[in-house]
């Protein structure tokens, strides 16, 4: 029988959905039966409290939960996120429950073994309860007590050989797309250099040094998988130079109805046959394409590499063979001056080891100068837009080119500087008064 | 300035500190004014790991005070 009732909580089971509180349920009836004979470290009944608390914060219209504290693992900033109930007294079980960030393999990758090592550790040490995956994407656990952490921290680094995430005023895990494992759209090994910032910037995951968080987040192609264009500071989005590569006996093969579009994935509903002037030619939002007879023709200085023919025909149409990546800065959710998307900083970079001119003549520079000048809880976003797109170039060392501007300049004022124009600011004031009366 | 001088500065300039016990890590670039933000916030890292200092953590923010000073546990405003 369970341990609280939960009326409200039990009407959240009757829709056709999965329920997470099926899934609590049933955790806390495997901590009852305990098959395994496990020596829970944690209370056995955590998972029933927390069900209670969470019935109540219903009941009441508002949480019952605080968060935040001292807690963490020796030497690390971040990871460990503490949260207590504030009603311990009802619910001892879950007092103390901190949720732990663990970072997740690179593309999330990871075998069932992997899968069940972290479980067993979890469930000695922890509530059982994960949830996969966080919205920087870490793998995170939910709920365990202060003694616990690090003893979780230490088989996670010893025994599978993974580490915390990042949480706090640091640079948080890094994540990146399925990319060239699974994707034939992967501009760049996203996998690859997700894997070597995580390594590279260990400092900055996990010892505080920012204003406020910070994000990478790699994406392949365009699609944006991981949404980095709208979700991280700085965001590698990959792209190709030269042509989209047309195989024209595939284009007609789509036009004749021989290959679905969308690799199949509308087939659910009859769309009628498929209109490659309505489907793709005419919705292409900068009109580059255009059909030469039965050839299709893409003026490629025009495309933006909206990817939609691609997606729409990928068996007609691949990304280009010279490739890497666009970088754009400063996207943000809307905590403070509302959400923002991510601005083009630089067009097209090649993605190559070691990475130096990505981190020297990017990240870093970027990092010092929001480091310097970025208010507490300013994210590179909002400092971007207190001191102009403008200030960043001048970071970076990276010159104005037109695809930094967004719209039409709305700003009536130019200022120059010096160098900027040609003989400075000085003048030969005898020449000068040749063709000037005073 | 050498190091161990910086570490002084810091923890007298928390010790004088009245009413709050935790500080943003830009709080701390200030008391050593003349010293580079990267060189401060290494400092003030190992002072963490030489216990000293400890990590105050929201989830979504870091602050910094000296270890033991001030609530542990989560806290409502006002409080």
């Amino acid at each position: 029988m369970a341990k609280h009732e939960t009326p409200m909580l039990d009407q959240l089971e009757s829709g056709p959905w999965p329920s997470f509180v099926s899934d609590i349920k049933a955790e806390a009836e495997s901590r009852a039966k305990n098959e395994k004979g496990l020596d829970y470290q944690i209370p056995q009944d955590c998972c029933d409290d927390l069900l209670g608390v969470l019935e109540l914060s219903y009941k009441h219209g508002r949480t019952h939960w605080k968060h935040g504290g001292i807690v963490g693992v020796f030497g690390y900033g971040g990871g460990v996120i503490g949260r207590y109930c504030d009603q311990p007294e009802m619910f001892p079980a879950v007092a103390h429950f901190h949720t732990m960030r663990v970072n997740q393999p690179s593309g999330k990758f990871y075998s069932t073994k992997f899968l069940g090592d972290l479980l067993d550790i979890w469930e000695l040490r922890g509530s059982g309860l994960t949830n996969m995956h966080g919205s920087t994407g870490d793998i995170v656990f939910l709920g365990t007590t202060t003694p616990q952490l690090e003893e979780v921290f230490f088989d996670l680094t010893h025994k599978l050989d993974t580490d915390l995430g990042g949480s706090g005023s640091n640079l948080r895990t890094p994540s990146c797309c399925i990319g060239q494992a699974r994707c034939e759209f992967a501009c760049y090994d996203t996998q690859a250099i997700c894997h070597y910032m995580t390594n590279e910037y260990q400092d900055e995951l996990h010892r505080p040094a920012f204003p406020y968080k910070f994000k990478f987040k790699f994406d392949g192609c365009p699609n944006c998988c991981v949404a980095s264009i709208a979700r991280s500071d700085i965001s590698y989005i990959g792209t190709w130079r030269d042509d989209i590569r047309i195989d024209q006996e595939a284009v007609k093969a789509y036009i004749g109805g021989e290959i679905p579009p969308n690799a199949g994935a509308h087939a659910g509903r009859d769309w009628g046959p498929f209109d490659i002037h309505k489907e793709v030619i005419d919705i292409c939002p900068t009109g580059c394409m255009r059909m030469d007879g039965d050839k299709l023709e893409i003026n490629t200085p025009e495309c933006t590499r909206c990817m939609h023919c691609i997606n729409v025909m990928p068996k007609a149409l691949r990304i280009g063979n010279d490739r890497g990546c666009s970088i754009l800065c400063g996207a943000k959710a809307p905590i403070l001056d509302g959400a923002q998307m991510a601005s083009l900083l630089i067009p097209f970079i090649k993605v190559e080891e070691p990475y130096d001119e990505l981190k020297e003549k990017v990240i870093e520079p970027i990092w010092d100068w929001w480091m310097e000048e970025g208010k507490n809880r300013e994210r590179l976003g909002e400092l971007i837009k207190r001191q102009g797109f403008q200030k960043l170039l001048d970071v970076t060392g990276i010159k104005a080119i037109p695809q930094h501007v967004a719209e039409p300049r709305s700003n009536p004022y130019i200022f120059w500087k010096e160098e900027e124009v040609p003989g400075g600011w000085k003048r030969d004031i005898n020449e000068f008064r040749k063709y000037h009366q005073r | 300035m050498e190091k161990e001088e910086v570490k002084k500065i810091i923890v007298e300039t928390l010790k004088k500190k009245k009413g709050k016990t935790k500080f943003y890590l830009k709080d701390y670039y200030k008391m050593i004014p003349d010293m580079k933000a990267r060189q401060v916030k290494n400092i003030v890292n190992e002072m963490v790991k030489e216990e000293i200092l400890e990590y105050w953590s929201s989830g979504s923010t870091t602050l910094i005070g000296l270890k033991g000073a001030g609530k542990a546990h989560a806290t409502e405003e006002g409080e």
